[in-house]
């Protein structure tokens, strides 16, 4: 079996297996497991709304892959692009509620550069402590993201005087178009889906093509190395903590200016940045992978909330059954490995 | 005699590239069968098919004359085949009984029985003189213990036929003496050895007959009695090599590197260089002789960058670059063969074309205007991969995937074409065969013959004495002593890295000639 043949059936006959196990979870709770996925099916592909919807949710979902890719591939480990997100969301909407002369060209680009800053600043922290102080990033992500939870939320509360809502952005600056809406029978799809895209080619260009990403990925893989090869390593942590920030700021940008157009107090985390993990290792940290993952994650996401109206099942169980799904893809080194066996066997005979 | 295994014909294939091509090794009973090739030559390669860790793609295994297949080391275990790895597999926190039985624990009633374990490996060891505490920890014994109790791991397992994979790599000289006289006592118990090596002086001392392998390609068995290091290194590179490395007279000028009273600490904030000051002339060869630990590597990462100094200078060209970091140091004209390959010298999961830009990689024609030219870097690349006979499968495989010497090579390469004005090779050879040890001597004094300055840090007096124009000894921080390699000799030398001053030396000597006259 050729290499590229491999590749290609081991996420598919993942997603099957993995649906096979959650059609066991559905007929042992008692359910119709055929029912269940269809509904799961008209979730994600049902209508042109539905469809819209789904590219909507992984919008956010490319970008906090991307962060978290980012990281990796530049020997860290981001745990923080919940928080970087929040953050960017809020600077996001602040941006986009305060200005409200400003033309569309320059206040939508402000507004999302601002999230990007801002989600650059929550990983600069912990790039530095990092670096100088050799603090373990992973320690200062996660206390980062309770930071920014709670601080976006006093902020909220201090530009709404105490209110729980930010209040919608004015219209310059938001990403919404009434073209996709349109196309989409009125769903949220807005524009940021191609900035997400754009995104995946720059960390590509960043990675592959820059200097840069020469130094950031040598520092990743063997600090020693690259300080004898004369990089300054304190220099390239911060810097991959930044970018990888800047990514998760902009998915914050996506929710706050396409869509729900503003920032509310939140009870908890929006668990989209957390996801970010998944949606990297099972994407193998390549950009193009991320899409893969974020694809997955969001239509099953989306898909999901579809299942106990058309079919009754419980939300419990539905979310026992998009973790086997993702599960197994997760467990795609098992299948390659089943696989090569089979085809092994095959040859033999 | 019987053959203990019969290694028929064995094909290994990666890919395109064939490690292995139609390679036959026969043990018989009773001998220690040296495996001699160059770095690369894929003798590893055999071993792991005998130990079961890969699959041949053709030939035969044959075990006292039965054909096995030979699918995992358990399979090999239980065919009484063992391994003493290169690197030990050895867990520091345990002690020797429970390295010796882990993976096969003796329990009673659920509970692992050391004491038992230990009794028998306590056994073991005094029949074969060992001489291992069964109770020591893995992490308090010497590296030449570890490898003992390497090998009893395999005796405890009941292993007739025992594969050392270059066992004396990092033994001390007095270490290897021992490990040979082990290897004759598994001997007379019956024991049958293959010790894969590329030591041309162990496989005269130690074997009955050696297999010859080049480039993955069977040469032939020769027995050791019949033949003599120069034609087994011949057979082995290809060609005739040179021991004594040729060179002419230096012709030292002006300073390169000057280092003026230079104080750098360790880690722990010991100071390891003691106010050390020495002098590097241009067409010239120093050589720093000195046992490991006296402030070698300390002295290195200083001048490069890598490593504060606490006081002192150090010049180049009569420039200042004392605590410069190391990108302005290289730039200074100083290229660094790195004492340790996989923590400096590669970044070992970068494709081999990338570790050879690793110090150019920011500058034309690799990078314009921030962005990298990896057409450039693979042209560059495969220019050094060639001329420096880099075995490799082409500039984008791994540099993990390289054997010892081949990344060594690469290094090289990649230092040398600079042409840095002073060349730091730390440990150059180490690990490394005699054709390619040969090829990097030679490259060396090519550096100093064009005029250029060669600062060698060796802990093998051969090197040292063999390649330098200078010899400074280092010892306990200080240069205690600069000589010339044609009026010294080992045991001079010798003395000096052991602490013994000059003075002290010739003391001894008066006072024996004294004696003698009386």
């Amino acid at each position: 079996m050729s290499n590229r043949l491999v590749n290609i059936l081991v996420p598919g006959v993942s997603v099957i297996l993995g649906l096979l196990v959650g059609a066991v979870v559905m007929m042992v709770s008692g359910y119709d497991p055929v029912e269940g996925y269809i509904a799961l099916w008209n979730g994600i592909f049902g209508d042109a709304y539905t469809i819209g919807e789904t590219i909507r949710q992984i919008t956010p979902y490319i970008l906090a892959g991307l962060a978290v890719a980012f990281a990796f591939r530049t020997g860290l480990f981001n745990i923080g692009v919940e928080g970087q997100l929040i953050v960017g969301w809020f600077a996001a909407a602040y941006v986009g509620i305060t200005f409200d002369e400003l033309p569309k060209m320059i206040h939508l680009p402000l507004a999302i550069i601002a999230a990007a800053l801002a989600g650059a600043l929550w990983g600069f922290i912990p790039g530095l402590l990092k670096a100088k102080f050799k603090v373990h990033e992973v320690i200062v992500t996660i206390m980062m993201n309770y930071i920014a939870l709670h601080t976006s939320n006093a902020l909220i509360r201090a530009v709404s005087d105490g209110g729980d809502n930010t209040g919608g952005i004015n219209p310059t600056a938001s990403l919404r178009s009434e073209f996709l809406e349109n196309m989409t029978d009125f769903s949220r799809l807005h524009y940021g889906i191609l900035i997400a895209l754009a995104m995946v080619l720059v960390m590509w260009l960043i990675l592959e093509k820059t200097t840069r990403g020469f130094e950031l990925k040598a520092v990743g893989l063997n600090q020693h190395a690259s300080e004898y090869a004369g990089m300054n390593v304190n220099k390239n942590i911060i810097l991959a903590m930044v970018i990888s920030g800047a990514f998760a700021g902009l998915a914050g940008a996506m929710e706050a200016l396409g869509t729900f157009g503003y920032a509310s107090v939140k009870g908890g985390f929006t668990g989209i940045g957390f996801d970010g993990i998944a949606v990297a290792l099972l994407g193998a940290n390549t950009p193009l992978g991320v899409i893969f993952g974020a694809t997955l994650f969001g239509s099953l996401k989306y898909g999901a909330t579809n299942m106990p109206n058309e079919a009754g099942i419980p939300e419990e169980i539905v979310s026992i059954i998009i973790a086997i799904i993702i599960f197994f893809v997760a467990s795609g080194y098992v299948i390659r490995l089943l696989l090569e066996r089979f085809s092994k066997k095959k040859e033999a005979k | 005699m019987e053959h203990v295994i019969e290694m028929l014909n064995i094909r290994k294939e990666f890919g395109n590239f064939v490690a292995n091509d139609n390679i036959t090794l026969q043990l018989k009973k009773g001998e220690i069968h040296a495996l001699l090739g160059e770095n690369g030559a894929g003798k590893s390669t055999l071993m792991n098919v005998l130990f079961g860790l890969y699959q041949p793609e053709g030939g035969e295994i044959r075990v006292r004359g039965q054909e096995v297949k030979i699918t995992d080391p358990n399979v090999a275990n239980n065919l009484g085949i063992g391994m003493v790895h290169q690197h030990f597999m050895l867990v520091e926190d345990f002690s020797v009984t429970e390295n010796i039985i882990l993976g096969s624990e003796p329990t009673k009633g659920g509970m692992i029985s050391v004491k038992a374990a230990a009794k028998k490996v306590q056994e073991l060891s005094e029949l074969y003189n060992l001489n291992v505490d069964p109770y020591a920890k893995i992490e308090d014994i010497s590296v030449g213990m570890q490898q003992r109790v390497e090998i009893l791991k395999t005796l405890y397992r009941g292993a007739e036929i025992l594969i050392f994979d270059e066992p004396t790599a990092s033994l001390t000289p007095q270490e290897i003496t021992e490990l040979i006289q082990i290897m004759r006592r598994l001997i007379e118990e019956g024991k049958s050895i293959i010790l894969i090596t590329h030591k041309l002086k162990e496989i005269m001392d130690v074997s009955d007959r050696v297999t010859v392998i080049r480039k993955g390609k069977g040469i032939g068995t020769v027995i050791t009695s019949e033949t003599n290091p120069n034609d087994l290194a011949s057979l082995m590179v290809g060609r005739q090599v040179e021991f004594k490395t040729v060179k002419g007279v230096a012709n030292p000028t002006t300073d390169v590197l000057e280092i003026k009273d230079l104080v750098v600490c360790d880690y722990r904030g010991v100071e390891k260089v003691k106010s050390l000051n020495l002098q590097v002339r241009k067409g010239e060869i120093v050589g720093i002789a000195g046992i490991d630990g006296n402030g070698q590597s300390e002295l290195i990462e200083a001048i490069t960058g890598l490593r504060k100094v606490k006081s002192g200078q150090v010049f180049m060209n009569g420039q200042e670059i004392t605590g410069q970091r190391p990108r302005k140091v290289t730039e200074s004209g100083v290229g660094h063969i790195p004492q340790d390959r996989h923590k400096h010298g590669l970044v070992l999961d970068f494709p081999v074309g990338h570790n050879i830009a690793l110090q150019t990689y920011y500058s034309s024609p690799n990078s314009k205007n921030g962005f990298m030219d990896y057409s450039a870097i693979s042209k560059k690349a495969n220019e050094i991969i060639r001329k420096y006979d880099v075995r490799t499968q082409g500039d984008h495989e791994p540099a993990r995937a390289l054997s010892g010497g081949n990344q060594q090579k690469a290094i090289i390469g990649r230092e040398i074409d600079r042409d840095p004005d002073l060349l730091i090779a730390a440990l150059p050879t180490r690990g490394l065969d005699v054709g390619a040890i040969e090829f990097i001597h030679q490259r060396l004094i090519e550096q100093r013959d064009k005029g250029k300055a060669v600062l060698l840090i060796s802990f093998e007096l051969d090197e040292v004495m063999n390649v330098s124009d200078r010899i400074a000894v280092i010892y306990d921080g200080q240069i205690v002593d600069t000589l010339d390699p044609l009026q010294t000799n080992e045991q001079e030398l010798g003395l000096l890295m052991a602490g013994q001053t000059k003075n002290g030396t010739q003391s001894t000597q008066v006072k024996e000639e004294g004696s003698t006259h009386v």
